[in-house]
């Protein structure tokens, strides 16, 4: 067992999946605690199934590299989304409701007339679920992958402080003196580019789960923002890796494993945090 | 020159106008209470004040040095606190954020700040505390040393003590007006509850039907007031 895994960690595909899907899972972890707070929880929902909109429009119009189509129109999307929830909350989350169903149905049907391909349920199912795409990256991907995941780590850290302030509460930042709307702006853009690059990780479907479980799971026992949003990260990059190591061992799904492993987490955190109560 | 001064301000939102032609002026050591209905537009006035909305028409004129950054603000509680995972500490220290400009990393000049304000609020044994853990009463104390930290001139408070017992109320107004008169610090505090006002401030901003603003005792010669007290007595 052991020594199956060692040779399967010589080969470059393997040690690009494991690259990949750790930082994934550290960038959507940090931005999942923002979003779990702020009550946006299902943002990283509705901005997947609109990447999946945009990747079926991309795929009619024949635009080679989809990714230069798909990454500005869910920014966009994002954009808006986290506009309208800042005045209103209730029209905010019908809007986020509104926008991921309407893409999902949008982009099934746009696949289903205008696929050339023989088997379109499959192509849909691995774009929301996830394919073994994990596993068939290319150095580019790679480092494009590193390359945003550093700017996406660099502003967290950089930013801080003022992230927890907003986040904690826009009123009292904005009068004191912070640029609320720009930060909102940044975070936005953030969680776009991360959802993006993630749906080569757990497909569109899962994406939620890799925003919200490892926050949550943190928040039950941790009681610093610090605290949180580090545990949440070790948490996410865990499960990351064990759930990656697991599917291809045991040749499962690769998103689907790694949600499994979260789900386990949080209940084990759950039960901690009761304890500790 | 007045520290705040409005100018025949009107406010609201798109076509609604909630208040309008409302002028008065705020000196420095000032202690005033602004009462009315529910959804008469006492927050809105606030957040003009603090310039996060801009008025429809008319204008405030900020004095005496007091750049808008100064002001220390307490909100109305918003259901995201209410069980935010952060401690005491982190959010007191989000108070100096005004003051970092583009600089990440909290100074030691505002940690000490921090802490100073911690003492002031009588709440330095609650530091490593998580904010979701504490009373309604000392959630309030944590949001008034993060305002103390951001001003040391003007306090903007959004109904103070709503959800808060009789008891714990009357120790967080009282807590309130030591830091009016001990520490010169100007009040402007949104409250339901006429008779706090009148026993605490210096001047009271009615808002409402009728708009006015008067020192305490003028207010209390008014009609208004006068049947207020009389109800009262009646009960
Ligand atoms: N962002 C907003 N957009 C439109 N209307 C608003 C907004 N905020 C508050 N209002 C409306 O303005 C009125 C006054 O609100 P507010 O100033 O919060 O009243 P108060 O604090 O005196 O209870 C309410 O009717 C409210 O519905
Ligand atoms: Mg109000």
């Amino acid at each position: 067992m052991v020594e199956k895994l060692l040779m399967y960690l010589q080969y470059p595909f393997v040690q690009y999946a494991l690259i990949v899907g750790v930082l994934i899972a550290l960038c959507s972890a940090l931005l999942g605690v923002i979003l779990v707070l702020k009550r946006f929880s299902f943002i990283g929902d509705g901005l997947s199934h609109v990447a999946f909109g945009a990747m079926a429009i991309a795929a009619v119009l024949g635009i080679s590299n989809n990714m230069l189509f798909v990454l500005p129109v869910t920014v966009i999307c994002a954009i808006l989304l986290l506009r309208t929830g800042n005045n209103t909350r209730i029209k905010g989350d019908a809007a986020i409701a509104m926008i991921s169903v309407g893409a999902l149905a949008i982009g099934y049907l746009l696949m289903h007339l205008f696929s050339t391909s023989s088997n379109v349920s499959g192509d849909v199912c691995s774009t929301l679920f996830g394919s073994t795409s994990i596993l068939t990256l290319t150095p580019v991907e790679v480092w494009l992958t590193i390359g945003l995941s550093v700017v996406v780590l660099g502003v967290f850290i950089f930013y801080y402080n003022t992230i927890l302030s907003v986040t904690f509460d826009e009123s009292f930042a904005h009068g004191t003196g912070t640029k609320v709307s720009l930060y909102n702006l940044l975070i936005a853009v953030l969680i776009a580019v991360i959802i993006v690059i993630a749906m080569n990780l757990v497909g569109s479907l899962l994406i939620s789960a890799l925003v919200i479980f490892p926050a949550l799971s943190a928040m039950r026992v941790f009681k610093s923002f610090k605290g949180v949003t580090v545990c949440s990260a070790f948490v996410s990059v865990f499960c990351a890796l064990a759930g990656i190591i697991i599917s291809i061992a045991t040749s499962t799904p690769v998103g689907s494993t790694i949600v499994a492993i979260n789900i386990f987490v949080f209940l084990i955190f759950y039960v901690v945090g009761l304890v500790k109560r | 020159m007045a520290l705040i001064q409005c100018k025949n301000l009107t406010l609201g939102y798109d076509h609604k106008k909630l208040i309008e032609q409302l002028s008065f002026s705020v000196e420095q050591g000032d202690y005033l209470c602004i009462v009315g209905e529910n959804g008469s537009g006492k927050t809105t006035l606030m957040k003009a004040l603090l310039g996060l909305i801009n008025p429809i028409k008319g204008s405030i004129i900020r004095g005496d040095g007091l750049k808008p950054k100064e002001i220390g603000y307490l909100p109305q509680q918003t259901i995201v606190q209410k069980d935010f995972p952060a401690s005491v500490k982190e959010i007191v220290l989000t108070g100096c954020q005004g003051r970092m400009g583009l600089r990440p990393f909290y100074s030691k000049a505002e940690k000490q700040l921090a802490k100073d304000n911690m003492e002031k609020m009588d709440i330095t044994d609650l530091a490593n505390r998580c904010y979701r853990d504490l009373s309604g009463g000392q959630q309030q104390r944590v949001l008034l040393a993060r305002a103390l930290c951001a001003t040391q001139k003007v306090l903007l408070l959004d109904e103070p003590v709503s959800g808060l017992d009789p008891k714990v109320t009357e120790e967080m107004y009282r807590l309130i007006s030591q830091l009016n008169r001990r520490d010169n610090i100007t009040v402007i505090m949104i409250t339901h509850d006429i008779e706090a006002a009148v026993k605490y401030s210096s001047h009271i901003l009615h808002i409402g039907d009728s708009t006015f603003f008067a020192t305490n005792k003028e207010y209390q010669k008014t009609d208004f007031y006068k049947s207020f007290a009389e109800e009262k007595e009646g009960i």
